[in-house]
């Protein structure tokens, strides 16, 4: 008997979501830490998530995620710790690295080649460069092979750098910021893009940005990083059906409280606000309490005010 | 072919609210047994969502009977929903209409509309569980 290790965040929910239990494990971080001179930009990252995901990394500035991502792509090693993508240690072989593609947060292109000439490179450095799928991709999006780079506007030019990332046809796309400095047309446009190559090769992509709002909707995986660790690993759907907002009179709130985790807790003299994770099967039938959803914003923003609280897959992940 | 909108702000997973659309549709004879919805690529590449989140709604419509997956084809409507007759529904919704004319008259807006109304449907369900 199998039991699926992956997916369910808390161990329970058998059934639902038995397409995904199936896919291999895409990135797998076991203790990872990175330091940097005398200061811990990483200490023990511990996560693991299925093929196939879309994860939105997500913490404050300085939490460390630029570290764990150029850690993941292979281009720093761990002070302690390690990763591994579909099974293999980051870094080590060239076939381990020709599966990953890193899009860095300042656009990896030069201004003074034309788009045609970054193909061109492209395919000289990458062996399973796919040039049909991205002169397809480039006249998609109507976007003139032979003008320069730097003559393109922010929007296009992160297009180029998509293009040219999915073209190396990675199994997993590593992206920093990729959002960040463009309006907010670019970044509906650069999603889109992204959720199409994604839906076509079966990319797993992470990606990483301060903005939830940009990524709700986007990734179906949710990794926050919190000082430098690990704070929340999950699905995302799984994560807004087990935390609920719950408002009720305040002289009850003590004894809620003490039935389920709070994740944030407000109160009036009189009406009480609590974030907590419930079970999947815990309903609320006192009528004194509205139950509401919470969005992956609101979340967020709560376990980040209390970097004390976890939302962690157990810890049986880690078996390999 | 029906084209899905987001409600950022309903606090329902996006996966449920493309289940809840077409099901919506199917009521209404949007959609019909037959139709085919459209691509998950076609829908991330409008939407800017998750080809998963597609796919996860997809599998609970087909693991309701309503739609079927043809691999390579696409998806397809199986049966419609909703129960009563066509005839019945324009017969509730004409009733229901004048109950809202009367509403309007005796000088209840929208939102107070909706609330009767769920209640009453409250009050229908409880009495089936007692």
């Amino acid at each position: 008997m199998t039991v699926d290790r992956t997916v369910g965040m808390f161990g329970g929910g058998a059934g639902e979501f038995t397409a995904p239990a199936q896919s291999p494990t895409a990135l797998e971080a076991v203790r990872l830490a990175k330091r940097y001179r005398g200061t811990w930009a990483l200490r023990d990252c511990t996560l693991s998530v299925p093929a196939g995901r879309v994860i939105a990394l997500v913490g404050p500035n300085g939490a460390g995620k630029s570290t764990f991502l150029h850690l993941v792509a292979g281009l720093i090693a761990p002070t302690r710790g390690s990763v591994r993508i579909f099974g293999e240690p980051v870094g080590q072989r060239a076939e381990a690295l020709a599966r990953v593609a890193f899009l860095a947060q300042d656009k990896p292109l030069y201004d003074g080649f034309t788009v045609a000439e970054m193909l061109r490179f492209g395919r000289h450095l990458n062996p399973g460069w796919d040039d049909a799928l991205a002169r397809q991709r480039l006249a998609e999006l109507d976007i003139p092979l032979n003008r320069k780079v730097g003559k393109l506007s922010g929007g296009q030019q992160a297009q180029v750098a998509l293009t040219i990332a999915v073209a190396k046809r990675p199994d997993l796309l590593v992206m920093d910021e990729p959002l960040a400095n463009l309006d907010p047309v670019a970044r509906h446009d650069i999603m889109r893009s992204l959720m199409a190559a994604v839906a076509e090769t079966q990319l797993t992509v992470v990606l990483s940005s301060h903005v939830v709002s940009d990524l709700t909707n986007a990734c179906d995986w949710l990794v926050v990083l919190n000082r430098g660790q690990v704070q929340i690993s999950g699905e995302v759907d799984e994560l807004l059906a087990t935390h609920r907002m719950l408002s009720g009179p305040t002289e009850l709130a003590d004894g809620m409280a003490a039935r389920m985790p709070v994740i944030s807790d407000s109160r009036s003299e009189r009406q009480a606000d609590l974030l907590v994770r419930t079970g999947p099967g815990t309903p609320l039938r006192d009528p004194r309490w509205k139950v509401s959803g919470v969005s992956l914003e609101e979340l967020v923003l709560a376990y980040l005010r209390r970097p004390d609280a976890t939302a962690l897959p157990r810890p049986t992940l880690t078996t390999t | 072919m029906i084209k899905f909108r987001l409600d950022p702000s309903s606090g329902v997973a996006t996966y449920l609210q493309l289940v809840h659309q077409v099901k919506h549709a199917l009521r209404l004879g949007v959609l019909v047994p037959g139709d085919r919805l459209p691509t998950i690529k076609e829908v991330v590449s409008d939407l800017a969502i998750n080809p998963n989140t597609v796919a996860k709604a997809y599998r609970e419509l087909e693991n309701e009977g309503l739609v079927v997956g043809r691999p390579g084809l696409g998806t397809f409507v199986r049966r419609s929903l909703g129960g009563g007759s066509t005839a019945d529904h324009s017969r509730f919704r004409r009733d229901l209409a004048q109950w809202v004319r009367g509403c309007r008259e005796a000088g209840l807006d929208q939102e107070d509309m909706e609330a009767l109304f769920a209640l009453v449907l409250a009050d229908f369900r409880q009495e089936g569980i007692a």
